[in-house]
């Protein structure tokens, strides 16, 4: 049992951070600015030319195939440095790779591993949030196309994405669960309409809704079977709730590095409550990061992700919205404009407790299958 | 980097669990029994787990804080009510003194200040007085001396101090005593043992909070084992009262809070051999704040869910949540552990926020 790196570990550790020296693009911290918004294309790819990002997955689709551990030094190192967090889209890779066929695979994966292309994820709709199989957009079949009509809501990346993996109902006739298929859609064509969903913090590119109106996809971008879509879902989800996926151990690391320089550069301006409430951020977050390594090393046994996917969330949640607080406590509300990085830090957090599935929703789930109570 | 326990330490739990789920107290009527209360003792001392930490040939300890951690653990999960904790304390103190171990015919634990947030310590001077040491011993089942240190000008010299008898105090499983040293006396130093360094006790405290915080974790785990138990027994409005999502979530909340403490006291654990004492009381720190704060919660839990059952003597969830109250308090509780967090970050201590 051991924390630390491996000979192969402190390398790539080293050369990470070498690497960081020339190229940490200085962006500012996801969620917080839409700058970084907007240069999160270029830092994609500049980090997976380096050979830092996608290092863990397959071969076969851009990646190193190194263990998942090595996910934890990119995370540990990008916010040593200061610099942004990893892309968060491993759920994506995983759901694709788990479901699609062969075909699927070699045509898309490569490039949303290397960031060629951006993706964006068609699940939510205004009338289909915690309740997804309630979905209505549809998919009807046109000679070798499909065509989508339909409302998806709260779109992470819309504005910026080339591809949308959508979920729509092919079949109307069976369960509802069942009557639900995947595509992988091209977003640039008439008949798809993005508008941008500012977020309570003001920014305008993390959130999106899209408009499907007779948007046309090929059949044979279907990812998995006709009807597979309700288990790819699930897939995605699931990853979507681990933190090493998102890469946002880094993100909050990084966010506690700020506040503690802040308040450490000049404490006796500080109370003893506000360092209170940056001590739990310090806690939290570096649970997070000892939770990650956990949950990441029981993955050598070959253990997958499964209903301990919604605790991970549950503890994610609770740090971001920990660290959150701290943002809050340490800068306070403002009479007048300026620099409001920690405000808006502080009310992003509140969506990490809804996005991937609500905190109740997380509870119901460990209720049910890990503490196996009876059913509501 | 590989955090999974070893299959030798998976093995060392399973054992400890077997022990402990056989001749443990089971129920409150359980902690009574004193012959069950000697079966227990005679297995755990037959075993060798509280002499993990003595030397080997050399100055490394035969086990790492992770072995001790997972008999921690596991024994506080069963309320195992024989001396672990303490003896284990003991043996670190005689090691990084260079003394030698107490040897297996005699129990000895650790005296504490009142406060019980450090280990007890008198001047070259003699005991504060006048009136009782104030200075308490910790899991003192079976003990009859405890170790305490001396400041003797720059240096630290560890003494052995007699007890009066074992008495319950918060926590039922685990008897404390009084020091009995007299007003003005100088505790006479342990033969053959020689300073202890601020790395040393640096060293010592880390193990300290490390055991603390596995006993918590076992706690925690018992106290969610038995709420769960409960709520899927126990009917109300002609069903299971863990079918209903108000009960589920604190449930799922108690769960979730014990693996992220899980997360932090293994790496505690690790750290008390494998980093700087610094830094592994930094890692103590951070995994005390974490799982005492989340053992009360758990605890307190587990009492709600029991209802007007969980708040009778009767029941086993008041004896969870007095076990975590104590280990929450040694060497420091929520308070204490966050501000070794923030000196750590160069944040408070001498330079102090408002």
């Amino acid at each position: 049992m051991d924390f630390g790196d491996s000979a192969e570990e402190a390398v790539f550790r080293l050369r990470l951070r070498a690497w960081l020296d020339e190229h940490n693009p200085g962006l500012p911290a996801s969620s917080t600015d839409d700058e970084y918004w907007s240069g999160q294309a270029a830092w994609h790819r500049s980090l997976y030319d380096g050979g830092f990002f996608g290092a863990t997955w397959p071969t076969t689709i851009g990646g190193q195939g190194l263990p998942s551990v090595y996910d934890v030094i990119v995370d540990d190192e990008l916010a040593a440095a200061g610099a942004p967090p990893r892309p968060s889209l491993g759920y994506l890779v995983e759901g694709i790779l788990e479901h699609a066929d062969e075909d699927v695979r070699t045509r898309f994966l490569p490039g949303i591993v290397n960031g060629r292309d951006r993706w964006c994820q068609g699940f939510s709709e205004p009338d289909a949030g915690s309740d997804l199989a309630s979905l209505r957009t549809r998919a009807d079949r046109d000679g070798d196309e499909y065509v989508i009509t339909g409302h998806k809501v709260w779109t992470s990346y819309s504005d910026d994405a080339e591809w949308c993996l959508v979920l729509a109902r092919t079949d109307h006739e069976v369960a509802r669960h069942r009557g639900i298929s995947a595509f992988a859609l091209s977003m640039d064509q008439a008949g798809v309409e993005q508008r941008p969903l500012p977020m309570i913090n003001g920014i305008t590119k993390e959130f999106g809704e899209v408009l499907f109106d007779g948007a046309r996809v090929p059949a044979a971008n279907m990812i998995g079977p006709p009807g597979g879509g309700w288990p790819l879902a699930m897939t995605i989800v699931s990853h979507e709730r681990e933190p090493h996926e998102l890469g946002f151990a880094g993100r909050y690391a990084k966010q506690v590095k700020d506040l503690v320089a802040r308040v450490a550069s000049g404490p006796e301006g500080w109370s003893a409550e506000q360092g209170r409430d940056l001590a739990w951020a310090i806690v939290e977050s570096e649970m997070l990061r000892l939770h990650v390594r956990r949950r990441l090393s029981d993955r050598l046994d070959g253990i997958v992700h499964g209903p301990e996917g919604s605790v991970d969330k549950l503890l994610m949640t609770w740090t971001e919205q920990t660290v959150g607080h701290a943002a809050l406590s340490i800068d306070g509300a403002r009479a007048t404009g300026g620099d409001d990085t920690l405000m808006k830090v502080y009310l992003y957090s509140r969506a990490q407790s809804v996005m991937g599935g609500t905190s109740q929703i997380q509870r119901n789930l460990v209720a049910g299958r890990i503490l196996g109570l009876p059913a509501s | 980097m590989d955090v999974r326990l070893s299959s030798e330490q998976v093995a060392l739990a399973e054992s400890v669990a077997q022990a402990v789920d056989r001749l443990g107290p089971g129920t409150v009527r359980g902690l009574d029994d004193v012959e069950r209360v000697a079966k227990l003792d005679a297995a755990v001392a037959a075993s060798g787990w509280r002499e993990l930490r003595d030397p080997t040939d050399g100055p490394t300890p035969l086990a790492s804080g992770v072995e001790v951690a997972i008999v921690a653990e596991e024994l506080a999960r069963g309320l195992a009510d024989v001396a672990f904790l303490g003896p284990t304390l003991a043996a670190e103190l005689r090691r990084l003194a260079g003394a030698p171990p107490a040897g297996a015919a005699s129990l000895e634990t650790v005296a504490f200040s009142a406060r019980l947030d450090s280990v007890a310590v008198v001047g070259g001077a003699g005991a504060p007085g006048p009136g009782p040491s104030g200075l308490v011993a910790v899991d003192a089942r079976g003990s009859t001396t405890a170790l305490m240190v001396v400041a003797d000008g720059p240096g630290r010299a560890l003494a052995s101090v007699p007890l009066g008898p074992a008495g319950a105090g918060t926590d039922l499983t685990r008897p404390g005593a009084e020091v009995e040293v007299a007003t003005g006396a100088v505790p006479p130093v342990v033969p053959g043992s020689g300073r202890l360094s601020d790395a040393a006790l640096a060293s010592w405290t880390a193990l300290g909070l490390a055991l603390a915080c596995a006993d918590l974790v076992g706690t925690m785990r018992g106290a969610v084992d038995l709420a769960v138990g409960y709520a899927s027994d126990r009917r109300q409005f002609d069903r299971p009262i863990g079918s209903f999502q108000a009960v589920q979530h604190l449930l799922a909340d108690a769960h979730v809070m014990t693996e992220g403490s899980r997360s932090v006291a293994r790496h505690a654990a690790w750290a008390v051999d494998a980093l700087d004492p610094d830094d592994a009381v930094a890692a103590a720190a951070v995994a005390k704040a974490y799982c005492a704060r989340a053992a009360r919660t758990v605890c307190e839990t587990t009492i709600q869910v029991h209802g007007g059952v969980g708040n009778t003597w009767e029941c086993l969830a008041h004896v969870f949540l007095r076990r975590a109250l104590l280990a929450t308090d040694l060497l420091g509780g929520v308070g204490p552990s966050l501000d070794r967090v923030l000196a750590h970050h160069g944040i408070g201590g001498d330079r102090g926020l408002r």
